[in-house]
C-alpha cells in the first residue's frame, strides 16, 4: 500500500515537472510580437482593458491604423476600443465581437467591411495573429474552426508549441524578456505611425470575373448584425479610406444595398475624403494603404461627430474614473509621438 | 492517415483506451473495427479490395483444408474397403490424382486471382508505358487512372503466405472470417508491414485477451517515440535535400550524386525502421508482439548478410513462398539434372539456384515498384550476390593465406564496403529512368563540382547548417543505440533497469527532442513513409 502510494506521488510529481517544463518551453517559443511585426499582440491587449466602452471597432488594419480612440475621447467624450488585427477575416471579426460581448455591451459597433471580399481564410500567419491572443472560450473555438485552412490543425492552436517548435533556431533576447510579461503596442487598439509617404500612382483595380461577395462572408455579416441586434447594439458599417487594396464600385453597391435592406448606416470614407479633410500627401504613411497619425485623427474627429449625431452617444468626459484612465493613456500616446518623431527625424 | 499525423496519434490513444476497457473477448473485434475504420480513411472504396482478397483467400484456405480432410477420410475408407488389392490401389491412385488436381486448382485460382488484382492496380500503367515505348510516338495508349489501394502489396503477400501455409499444413485454416480479416487488415501492419505469418500474429496474441500491463504500454510508447525520432528528426529533415537533388537532374550532378547516395541511404533507413518501430510499438502497447523487421542492416559485412538483416519479413516471404516453390519446380529439377550432367556436380548444383534466385530478385524488384529502375535494382542485387557466391573460394583462399586479415579492422572495412555498395544500389530507387541513372553515375567522374559543392552548394539544398548539425547529432544517437544493441541487446531493457530519475530523464529528453527538433508542422512538408509507396 505504502509502495503504491509512493509510486503515485512520484508519478504525479514527475508529470507536474514535465508539464510545467513544457508550458515554460511553449511560452518561450511563442512569438512575442513586441518588435518588428507587432500585430499579433493586438487581440490579447484587449483583456487588460477596463471594459466600459461606448464604441467597439472590429476589422482589419483599416480600423486599427485609421482611427484614433484618443481623439474620440478628447473631442467627444466617447470611450472606444479597436478590436482589430492584421487581415482580420469577417468570421474572425464575428467571433472577436462575440468574445468582447462576454465582457461588455457597447452602444455602437463599427465594422469595416473590407474583409467581405474574403470568403475564407487566406493565410495561416494572419489566422494566428487574430486568434492566438484570444482567451479560451466557445468564441475562440468557433473562431479557430471557422478560420483553419486545410493544412492547419486545431491541436496546434491548443498547444502552440506544436506550431512554433522550430523557433528555437531564431530565439532573441526579447523572447526571454517577455516570457511572462507583455508590452503594450497599441493605444486602445490603435496602432500609431506618424511618418508620411504620399499616395502616388495608386494602381486601379484589375477587372474581376465576379464581383459578388462569397456566401460565407455574407453569412458572417448577417451573424454580426444579428448579434448586435440581440444585444441592442447599433451596428455601423464603414469602408475606411484606404486606396489600396482597391475597393470596387460593384462591391460598394452591394454594401449600400445590404445596409439599406437592413436599416443600417454605412459610411464609405473613400467618397467623403474632402469632407473629412484627408490629404493623401500628408495623411498616409505608406502611399495610401493606411492612415498615419494625422489621417487617423481626422477620421476619428469626423466619426466622433457622426456617432454623437446619429446614435446620440453621450459625452463622458465628466466621468472622473474615465478621466484618470485617459490621462494615463494620453500621456503614453504623446510619449509615443515623441519617440516616433525622434525615430523618423520629424520636427 | 499518416503515422506521424495528429489524427493517427489520437486514433491510437483512443483505441488503446477503449481496448483496455472492453472485455477481453471483444478486444480483437475492436481492433478489427478500428483497422477497417483506419483503412477506410485511405478511401472507403479501397475497402472493396481488401475485403475481396480476404474473402477469397479465407475461402480458398478452407477449401484446401476440406480437401485434405476429405482425402484422409476417403483414403481411410478405401483402406478398409473390401476390394481386391489391385483394384484398391487403382482406386486410391485415381482418387489421389483427382484430389491433387482439385487442390492445385484451388491454389492456382486463389493465388492468380489475387495477384491479378495486384497486377491490375499496380502494373497496368507500367505495361501500357512499355507498349507505348514499342509503338512509338503517334500511336500512344492512354494511361489509366488507378489509385493504388493502401498497403495492397503488403497484405496480398501476407494473405498468399497464409494460404500456402495452410496448404503446407503448417497451420490450420482459420474458421472465423473476421479473425482472418483482422490478420490482413491490422492497422499498424497494413501500411508497410512487417509481412507477418498467421502463426506469428496468433502467437503474438493478436486474437488473445490482453490485460492492461504498464510494461507493455510504456515499452510500446518508448518504441513509438524512438520511431518518431528516426522519422521526424532524421529522415524528414534529410528528405528536403534529397528531394531537391532528385528533382533537378540537370543541376545536381557529380558531387551531388555522391551526396544523394549517402543521404538517401540514411533517410531510407531512418524512415523505414522508424515506421516499423511505430508499428511494433503500437502493437506492443496493445499487448501484441510483432516480429522484428530489421537487425541493424548497415553493420552487415556482405550483401548476403545485409539481406538477412534488412526487411527481414519480405526476404523471408520471398524465400518461403517463391524461392522454395520455384527451386523445387519441375523445370528447375530438370535444369538441375541437365546442368549437373553438362557442367559437373559442383557448378551444376549452383546453376539452378542462381536461376531460382534470378526469379526471386526480379519479383522483389518489381514488387518494390512498377518501373524498370526497380527491376534493375533487384537484378543488380542478384548479380552481386551471385558473383560473391562464385568468388567465395577466392575469399577463403585469401583468408587462409593471410589469417591476420580478419580482425575488427577488416570487419569494419567489410561493413563500409557493404554500406557503400548499398548506397550505390539505392540510387536506382531515386530515379525512374535507367539512362538517367547511368548518366548521373557517370557524372560522378566527369563533373568536377566538388569544390563548389563543399564551398556552399551543400547549403543550398533545403537544409541549413542547423539542419545538418541536428541531423548529424541524430545519426550519432542512432549509431550509438545500434552499436549497443548489436553488442549487448535491447537499449530499452537496459534503460528500464536504471533508476527512475535516469529513465524519466532519458525518455523525457527524447520526447522533447522530437517535439522541438522534429521536422513537422508548418514549414515542413508532411512526408509519406517511403515504403508506403511500394
Amino acid at each position: 500500500m505504502k509502495k503504491r502510494s509512493g509510486i503515485i506521488i512520484r508519478t504525479v510529481i514527475t508529470l507536474a515537472v514535465i508539464i510545467t517544463g513544457l508550458a515554460l518551453l511553449q511560452r518561450l517559443l511563442m512569438p512575442k510580437y513586441v518588435d518588428g511585426i507587432v500585430e499579433g499582440a493586438f487581440v490579447k491587449e484587449y483583456y487588460s482593458e477596463e471594459k466600459d466602452h461606448d464604441v467597439l471597432f472590429i476589422g482589419d488594419c483599416e480600423v486599427y491604423e485609421n482611427f484614433s480612440p484618443k481623439v474620440l475621447w478628447e473631442k467627444y467624450g466617447i470611450n472606444s476600443y479597436i478590436r482589430g488585427s492584421a487581415e482580420q477575416y469577417i468570421f474572425q471579426s464575428y467571433y472577436l465581437l462575440e468574445d468582447a460581448l462576454r465582457y461588455e455591451t457597447p452602444k455602437v459597433v463599427v465594422f469595416n467591411i473590407q474583409s467581405l471580399q474574403f470568403n475564407e481564410a487566406q493565410s495561416e500567419a494572419y489566422n494566428r495573429m487574430s486568434i492566438e491572443g484570444m482567451r479560451w472560450s466557445p468564441s475562440k473555438v468557433g473562431c479557430i474552426l471557422a478560420s483553419m485552412k486545410e493544412d492547419e490543425h486545431f491541436i496546434e492552436y491548443v498547444f502552440p508549441i506544436l506550431r512554433y517548435h522550430s523557433r528555437w533556431k531564431e530565439l532573441k533576447s526579447t523572447d526571454f524578456e517577455y516570457m511572462f510579461k507583455t508590452k503594450p503596442v497599441t493605444f486602445n487598439g490603435y496602432y500609431m505611425r506618424i511618418d508620411a509617404r504620399p499616395a502616388e500612382n495608386v494602381p486601379k483595380g484589375k477587372p474581376l470575373g465576379d464581383y459578388s461577395f462569397g456566401e460565407n462572408a455574407w453569412k458572417y455579416l448577417d451573424k454580426i448584425r444579428d448579434l448586435c441586434a440581440k444585444k441592442g447594439i447599433d451596428l455601423l458599417l464603414i469602408k475606411a479610406p484606404s486606396l489600396y487594396p482597391y475597393w470596387y464600385d460593384e462591391w460598394n453597391e452591394q454594401c449600400e444595398e445590404y445596409a439599406r435592406e437592413n436599416g443600417l448606416n454605412y459610411i464609405n470614407f473613400l467618397g467623403i475624403t474632402d469632407e473629412v479633410g484627408l490629404d493623401y500627401n500628408t495623411d498616409t504613411y505608406d502611399g495610401g494603404l493606411h492612415m498615419n497619425l494625422s489621417g487617423a485623427e481626422k477620421l476619428a474627429d469626423y466619426l466622433g461627430a457622426y456617432l454623437q449625431k446619429e446614435y446620440g452617444l453621450k459625452d463622458r468626459r465628466s466621468d472622473t474614473h474615465l478621466q484618470e484612465i485617459w490621462k494615463e493613456k494620453a500621456a503614453a500616446y504623446d510619449a509615443e509621438i515623441e519617440r516616433q518623431k525622434e525615430l523618423y527625424g520629424i520636427e | 492517415m499518416l503515422f506521424t499525423s495528429y489524427s493517427f496519434i489520437g486514433f491510437v490513444l483512443l483505441l488503446a483506451l477503449v481496448y483496455y476497457l472492453v472485455p477481453g473477448r471483444h478486444q480483437w473485434k475492436l481492433l478489427l473495427l478500428g483497422s477497417l475504420l483506419f483503412y477506410a480513411f485511405s478511401g472507403p472504396w479501397n475497402l472493396l479490395y481488401i475485403l475481396t482478397t480476404s474473402l477469397t483467400v479465407w475461402g480458398g484456405a478452407l477449401a484446401v483444408e476440406k480437401n485434405y480432410a476429405d482425402k484422409k477420410a476417403r483414403l481411410k475408407e478405401l483402406k478398409k474397403a473390401d476390394l481386391p488389392a489391385d483394384q484398391k490401389k487403382a482406386k486410391t491412385q485415381a482418387f489421389k490424382k483427382k484430389q491433387a488436381a482439385d487442390l492445385k486448382r484451388i491454389m492456382v485460382l486463389t493465388i492468380v486471382f489475387n495477384l491479378l488484382i495486384l497486377a491490375v492496380v499496380k502494373y497496368t500503367n507500367f505495361l501500357i508505358s512499355n507498349i507505348n515505348g514499342i509503338l512509338g510516338e503517334g500511336r500512344q495508349l492512354s494511361l489509366l487512372s488507378i489509385a493504388l489501394p493502401m498497403g495492397i502489396s503488403f497484405y496480398t503477400l501476407q494473405a498468399i503466405g497464409y494460404l500456402v501455409d495452410v496448404h503446407r499444413e503448417v497451420i490450420p485454416a482459420e474458421k472465423n472470417y473476421f479473425k482472418f480479416l483482422l490478420f490482413i487488415s491490422f492497422f499498424p501492419l497494413v501500411i508497410q508491414g512487417p509481412i507477418c505469418r498467421f502463426g506469428e500474429v496468433t502467437e503474438g496474441r493478436l486474437f488473445a485477451e490482453n490485460r492492461f500491463s504498464w510494461k507493455n504500454v510504456s515499452f510500446g510508447l518508448e518504441r513509438i517515440l524512438w520511431g518518431f525520432f528516426k522519422k521526424l528528426v532524421i529522415a524528414d529533415r534529410i528528405s528536403a535535400a534529397v528531394n531537391t537533388v532528385i528533382g533537378d537532374t540537370s543541376t545536381y550532378r557529380g558531387a551531388y550524386i555522391l551526396f544523394l547516395m549517402l543521404m538517401y541511404t540514411i533517410e531510407l533507413y531512418a524512415d523505414f525502421t522508424g515506421g516499423i518501430d511505430i508499428t511494433i510499438g503500437v502493437a506492443e502497447m496493445l499487448g501484441i508482439t510483432l516480429p522484428e523487421n530489421f537487425k541493424r542492416p548497415y553493420f552487415s559485412q556482405s550483401l548476403k548478410e545485409y539481406w538477412r538483416r534488412w526487411h527481414i519479413s519480405m526476404c523471408e516471404w520471398f524465400r518461403n513462398y517463391l524461392f522454395y516453390p520455384v527451386s523445387t519446380s519441375k523445370p528447375i529439377r530438370e535444369l538441375t539434372k541437365f546442368s549437373k550432367a553438362r557442367m559437373g556436380k559442383d557448378l551444376g548444383r549452383r546453376i539452378p539456384v542462381y536461376v531460382s534466385s534470378f526469379v526471386v530478385w526480379f519479383a522483389t524488384g518489381i514488387w518494390h515498384g512498377a518501373s524498370w529502375n526497380f527491376i534493375v535494382w533487384g537484378l543488380l542485387n542478384w548479380a552481386v550476390l551471385m558473383i560473391s557466391e562464385e568468388l567465395e573460394p577466392l575469399y577463403a583462399g585469401f583468408h587462409k593465406r593471410f589469417p591476420g586479415a580478419s580482425g575488427p579492422a577488416y570487419s569494419v572495412f567489410c561493413m563500409i564496403r557493404t554500406f557503400l555498395l548499398v548506397c550505390f544500389m539505392n540510387l536506382f530507387d531515386c530515379y525512374a529512368k535507367i539512362g538517367e541513372i547511368l548518366s548521373l553515375l557517370g557524372s560522378v567522374f566527369t563533373v568536377h563540382n566538388y569544390g563548389a559543392f563543399f564551398s556552399g552548394g551543400v547549403m543550398e539544398l533545403g537544409m541549413s547548417g542547423t539542419d545538418y548539425a541536428v541531423t548529424g547529432l541524430g545519426i550519432l544517437v542512432l549509431l550509438a543505440v545500434s552499436i549497443y544493441e548489436e553488442r549487448k541487446g535491447s537499449v530499452r531493457e537496459m534503460i528500464a533497469e536504471r533508476p527512475y530519475i535516469v529513465r524519466t530523464l532519458v525518455w523525457t529528453g527524447l520526447f522533447v527532442a522530437v517535439l522541438l527538433i522534429g521536422a513537422y508542422g508548418a514549414g515542413y512538408d508532411a512526408s509519406q513513409f517511403i515504403y508506403n509507396r511500394f
